[in-house]
């Protein structure tokens, strides 16, 4: 099914998206990976707040190429998930509704999504010059020293997605594949 | 015996790096391009439609073709009638790529210790491989490696009693585990033989080798064809995401080994296998 969301999204909306929906997102996101991860992860081990407020919102696992003059952004494709998985249920279990990335998730990361009724969303990865167009603005609001890994907040259009884990744990990328497969 | 200016050498690599990451080669192209017509699966289709585009907008708006753009490879063949002139040949390829990677608007991937994982804000150093040739010419290899798939690469240390069934496994196991995380289709490359270190060389360079060209060793050759439906009816797909072009060509490479060993490694790439070539 198509279906266009608002960012930050809504309890209601992360429920109803099902794996295998095409999806496309609008509104506000936030990008962070392994590097803004682990600084997050020791920012709550420390009791101190987070850069922004993850209650509600998209996390984009992804670090752009610098931007060209007059441009938001450059290259702006999904990183491996993957090696976000060790922070994911943490960063669930205080509000994050929806992650964008691309390749397999851990159990523990599926359970911390259907615990919170969230939401794992992949972008075509390796189409980076594709997707930047449907990112209007990109601002660093934290960990500029991390250069591409700096944690940015993103205005998006229409940003395409596929729904491949969701709030009830389907996972698409264990369903899909079935499909096709024949004997080897 | 032929002088090159290092110059030469920091100017063509600048070039190729900017180049690589905004146009694939001829040969990945068309392969691109043939995985949308015998693409099986409508969304896979779908994928490899936007792949097409993204690689059209790429070239058009000058955007790489993927945001990693990748930690610099660099092959060199050198002919063993060349004299390099100017200055050291090996500073004079990091500051190619730094010239390429920070002029070029290329993401700067690499950390300047495995641990301590400080950013070098320049993309070097480059890993280098040298290897000397015949004749006065040098061919340089810029391949930029993403991490994506670099990082669902593996090495089997096999038994001479696995044989070529024991082979057939370690390269499906690779591609099977890899799946999504490898941004599919993909292009396997494959070293059999030689020593730990070799084999991982023999594959690396595998992927250099045109998707086109097949080995010109029979039973490698058949190899690569077995394979590469092999791995198409795993379902993986475009994305992982479900489809028959979960792979656009196996390219293997073999060497000489021990008798007591059957080393195998296979370096996944993405559909972003980047090559430019050139020679001086």
């Amino acid at each position: 099914m198509e279906r266009h969301i608002q960012a930050p999204v809504s309890r209601e909306t992360a429920r109803e998206l099902r794996a295998g929906d095409y999806v496309y997102i609008t509104g506000t996101i936030y990008t962070a990976r392994d590097a803004a991860h682990k600084r997050m992860q020791e920012a709550l081990d420390r009791g101190e707040p987070l850069p922004f407020d993850v209650d509600g919102n998209i996390i984009y696992y992804m670090g752009p190429s610098p931007a060209r003059e007059g441009r938001p952004i450059g290259s702006a494709g999904p990183t491996t998930a993957s090696r976000m998985d060790k922070y994911a249920p943490a960063l669930l279990d205080r509000g994050l509704l929806g992650m964008i990335g691309k390749g397999k998730r851990a159990e523990a990361v599926r359970e911390a999504i259907v615990r919170n009724g969230a939401v794992y969303f992949a972008a075509v990865g390796g189409a980076g010059a594709l997707l930047s167009r449907s990112i209007t603005s990109a601002e660093v609001i934290a960990y500029e020293d991390l250069g591409t890994e700096a944690i940015r907040r993103l205005e998006v259009k229409d940003f395409p997605v596929i729904v491949v884990i969701d709030a009830v744990g389907n996972n698409l990328y264990e369903t899909a594949i079935e499909a096709y497969r024949s004997e080897r | 015996m032929r002088t090159i200016d290092v110059a030469d050498v920091t100017r063509n690599i600048k070039e190729m790096c900017i180049e690589a990451n905004h146009f694939l080669a001829e040969d990945m192209e068309e392969a691109m391009r043939a995985a949308v017509q015998s693409e099986k699966a409508p969304l896979g289709r779908q994928i490899l439609c936007q792949l097409q585009e993204n690689l059209k907008i790429a070239g058009e708006d000058m955007i790489p073709i993927c945001q990693d753009t990748g930690m610099a490879v660099i092959f060199m063949e050198i002919g063993q009638d060349v004299h390099f002139a100017g200055g050291l040949l090996e500073e004079a390829i990091h500051e190619g790529v730094r010239q390429g990677y920070t002029e070029g608007y290329l993401r700067k991937s690499v950390v300047g210790d495995p641990l301590i994982r400080e950013n070098t804000k320049d993309n070097t150093p480059a890993v280098i491989h040298y290897e000397i040739a015949e004749g006065d010419r040098v061919k340089i290899t810029v391949a930029p490696k993403g991490f994506g798939s670099e990082n669902m690469s593996r090495i089997f240390m096999l038994k001479p009693a696995d044989g070529i069934e024991g082979v057939k496994n370690a390269i499906l196991t690779a591609v099977e585990e890899a799946g999504p995380n490898a941004c599919p289709p993909m292009v396997v490359g494959v070293g059999i033989g030689g020593t730990f270190e070799k084999c991982a060389l023999l594959a690396k360079k595998a992927l250099t080798r045109p998707v086109s060209e097949r080995s010109s060793v029979p039973y490698v050759r058949e190899l690569e064809e077995e394979m590469l439906a092999r791995i198409n009816r795993t379902g993986i797909g475009p994305g992982g995401l479900g489809g028959t072009t979960t792979a656009l060509a196996v390219n293997i490479n073999t060497y000489p080994t021990h008798i007591a060993g059957l080393p195998v490694a296979v370096n996944i790439c993405c559909h972003v296998n980047r090559h430019a070539v050139r020679i001086l």
